[in-house]
């Protein structure tokens, strides 16, 4: 039963050469001041607005997830334990830390001090800790936009009008900060170009809704992940959607899969252990077990359920991205529904709950998670835990054997269920 | 003393005995709950509730089911809620409030909505950009639909009048508390925080009426106390604001040679740095005490004015020799800030000691091995 095999088409090149690109650009504003470069959050990031100022996304998550995935993360994670960071904080923060201390960047290029350090606080408190370190650190100025949390089902008014004040403050920051006035017509564009790279990619999660999907929706969504974050607002993030979009659709047209055979189609939820990222991709590969959808893809923007950024009301529709489009700043409750959705409309045979030890907003209360869908839904559900940073905490062996043995009792399950018709 | 004997019973029973007191002598009262670490205790006391700061369960409760809801590296105090309301002992309580202090207190507050479906459970955002304009009508507003919802609950009215008195009965509490805090940094030797705690804490489960006596009776009782000087250095601790750690432990730090001069235990009922105006429309005014008033905190973020300057004004501020980090085991704003801490506290030159705990701790064999060994390091240097 062992099959290891993914998709490996021409979007995966490009999406290489965009991101190298991306940090030439980084490389580039490090040596020469030019552009001006503005630290973000991934997490419903407002990378609209800095269009206006042509200014260029840092994103520190992307340069500890690469780090972790080339196996480098823990020099920087021990670099930052000895400033004084617990064993217990967010991994992905020490790795960071640790990586400006000692010079380390993903490519071996230089990563610049940013212009201005933008806390687009989306539902995740250490984003608050992260950027006012950096501040500290990199002595750089720091504006945090405070993005009410989503307490009810739908912001409120004055939700809304707080965010976007919020980000007016943020353009004059930025004013002062890059002696640039805000281009209103360059940033409309990028608006319109996010609604187009979003209703792309949303098609793009509505072709894992066949069977079998001709992609998977947690480890190659992960590819699309960085374009979608540094180039959605751009005319190359569209055009990359755009082949992305016919590569697959011809794929899924054609009645290609992951695998050879889907064997089973499951939801995940969490981040993934990115130290251990092909390792924890070969057990399920294993059984031949597709992702047909995943709320880690949808931390930057929630997008499969209908939202567009839209032109005709550009600082509205970022403020409402910010607010209510993005996993980590809707409620718990509310992600119990998102992947309830999943399971019902992406046909499911099951849910993956990894826990990570850096992420208290995605992993605290999860038991209950499980609870809910095992035992008030009678969805099949696995429950493991290690971390997205640090390699210290992937068990090997042991994830394998639940993995296994879950998979074990879903093909038990279903064949037991097919012998009774 | 029978003040700090009541207040022991109070902060340890996990049965709630004042809340039902309360509840007992009005038929149809209600009790709002509020996790740490700062609430709007004005606005349910002016719905005429009673408003109880979550304490955790200290030694006092096993844990059978919340492990399995939080799983691995969730600090205590909030499985023990968990665990306190899946087993009955959060019955007197007819809501609960949360606000944006940390991720696990925020997912706490949605895993408790679905577990207690018929429950009033709420959650409070509290702003993190004070230096928005903004910022204060936004709070001034998340104020009113909370209170929309008190009053939808207690099926009342509150007008404006009502608010203001009751913010002029917390505005007297916290006073008192400073008045506390400042008697206990010129004499140390007369207020022992080991009792000092104890009555604060006891405003977590008192209403603010009885709470204010007893801090006024303390006040009287230990400003007229003749205590000699011990040989102790002076220590700010800091990292206790939201889980708390048990009282022998504070206790024991004391006997290890330390004078606790200032502190951030309970903080959230000695929030505001100075009184809340009692002008204009309460609640705006509320909001920008909030936003202009609050001490620091880890879990309050203002970049205007960095935590740490407040930390080391705290320590010029009482004299204190040194810096107790205490810290909740898996408290992650606590961990995030002892790095900026403990780097600003060595650039000004003032000694510091992390120490962990966990409310359920109950041997302090090593903790007052450091202790000792730390304040030894500090008397014969």
């Amino acid at each position: 039963m062992t099959e290891k095999k993914e998709y490996r088409g021409s979007i995966h090149q490009r999406q290489k050469d965009l991101m190298l690109a991306w940090y030439d650009q980084l490389d580039q504003a490090a040596n020469t001041g030019n552009p001006s470069t503005v630290s973000m959050m991934i997490s419903g990031n407002c990378v609209e607005l800095l269009e206006g100022f042509g200014a260029v996304p840092l994103y520190p998550e992307i340069n500890a997830l690469q780090l972790a995935i080339r196996h480098q993360s823990l020099e920087p994670i021990l670099a930052a334990e000895d400033l004084g960071y617990a064993a217990d904080n967010c991994a992905y923060v020490k790795a960071d830390i640790g990586c400006i201390l000692k010079g380390i960047t993903p490519t071996g290029g230089k990563l610049p001090t940013p212009t201005l350090i933008l806390c687009n606080f989306v539902g995740c408190n250490t984003y608050l800790k992260w950027f006012e370190h950096l501040a500290k650190l990199q002595n750089a100025p720091l504006y945090v936009i405070d993005v009410p949390f989503m307490r009810a089902d739908e912001p409120s008014q004055s939700d809304l009008g707080y965010v976007v004040k919020q980000l007016h403050e943020a353009v004059k920051k930025l004013e002062q900060l890059t002696g640039r006035k805000f281009d209103y017509d360059r940033f409309r564009q990028a608006v319109e170009c996010s609604s187009r790279s979003e209703e792309l990619w949303s098609q793009i999660k509505h072709l894992a809704r066949r069977s079998p999907s001709p992609f998977d929706a947690y480890f190659d969504a992960i590819t699309l992940m960085g374009p979608l974050y540094v180039y959605r607002a751009k005319p190359e993030g569209v055009e990359f959607f755009e082949a992305a979009l016919a590569e697959l659709q011809a794929k899924a047209d054609a009645g290609k899969g992951v695998y050879e055979k889907e064997h089973f189609r499951l939801v995940m939820e969490g981040p993934p252990p990115y130290p251990y990222f092909r390792t924890f991709r070969d057990m399920f590969a294993k059984w031949q077990a597709c992702a047909v959808a995943s709320t880690y893809s949808t931390v930057g923007g929630l997008w499969e359920f209908g939202f567009r950024h839209d032109p005709d009301h550009p600082f509205e529709s970022v403020a409402m991205h910010m607010i209510a489009q993005n996993v980590t700043n809707r409620n718990f409750l509310q992600r119990y529904e998102q992947i309830r959705r999943y399971v019902e409309d992406w046909n499911a045979d099951g849910v993956i709950i990894h826990f990570v030890k850096s992420c208290r907003l995605f992993s605290a209360g999860q038991g209950d998670m499980r609870d809910y869908f095992t035992k008030q839904l009678g969805v099949p559900t696995l429950y493991i835990e290690s971390d997205l940073e640090d390699p210290r905490y992937f068990a090997e062996a042991q994830t394998k054997n639940r993995i296994d043995a879950f998979f074990e009792a879903l093909e038990h399950a279903k064949a037991t269920a097919s012998v009774r018709g | 003393m029978p003040c700090f004997e009541r207040t022991f019973d109070i902060c340890t029973e996990l049965r709630f005995p004042t809340v039902r007191e309360w509840k007992q002598a009005r038929p149809g009262g209600k009790a709002i709950a509020y996790f740490p670490v700062y609430a709007p205790v004005e606005l349910i006391h002016a719905a005429g509730m009673l408003p109880v700061c979550l304490s955790g369960a200290g030694d006092r409760l096993d844990i059978q089911h919340a492990d399995a809801r939080f799983g691995s590296f969730i600090c205590s105090i909030v499985k023990t809620t968990m665990e306190m309301g899946l087993t009955g002992y959060l019955e007197p309580f007819d809501g609960f409030l949360f606000s944006s202090i940390c991720d696990s207190a925020r997912n706490l507050c949605f895993v408790m909505k679905r577990n207690f479906p018929g429950m009033y459970v709420d959650f409070l955002h509290l702003p993190h950009n004070p230096s928005s304009p903004a910022a204060a009508q936004f709070l001034a507003e998340e104020y009113r639909r909370i209170l929309v919802e008190l009053q939808r609950l207690g099926n009342c009215q509150v007008h404006d009048d009502a608010l203001v008195r009751s913010i002029n009965l917390y505005n007297r509490a916290r006073a008192l508390i400073r008045e506390l805090y400042e008697l206990r940094r010129r004499n140390p030797e007369m207020v022992p925080t080991g009792e000092l705690y104890q009555v604060i804490r006891a405003g977590n489960f008192l209403p603010v009426e009885e709470h204010t006596t007893q801090l006024e009776r303390a006040l009287a009782q230990f400003r007229s106390r003749s205590a000699k000087q011990r040989d102790s250095i002076r220590i700010v601790v800091e990292g206790s604001f939201c889980e708390q750690p048990p009282l022998p432990m504070i206790r024991l730090i004391e006997d290890a040679g330390c004078y606790i001069v200032d502190d951030d235990f309970v903080i959230g009922q000695s929030w505001f740095d100075s009184d809340v105006p009692t002008e204009g429309d309460p609640l705006l005014t509320l909001a920008t005490s909030y936003l202009d008033r609050s001490v620091y905190s880890s879990v309050r973020h203002d970049f205007r004015k960095p935590r740490w300057e407040g930390l080391v004004e705290k320590v010029r501020r009482s004299r204190a020799d040194a810096v107790l980090f205490l810290i909740a085991k898996f408290c992650e704003p606590a961990y995030f800030d002892y790095v900026p801490y403990r780097q600003e506290l060595e650039r000004a030159g003032i000694p510091h000691l992390q120490l962990e705990f966990e409310e359920k701790s109950f041997t302090f064999d090593r903790l007052r091995m450091e202790v000792e060994t730390f304040v030894e390091s500090l008397v014969f240097d």
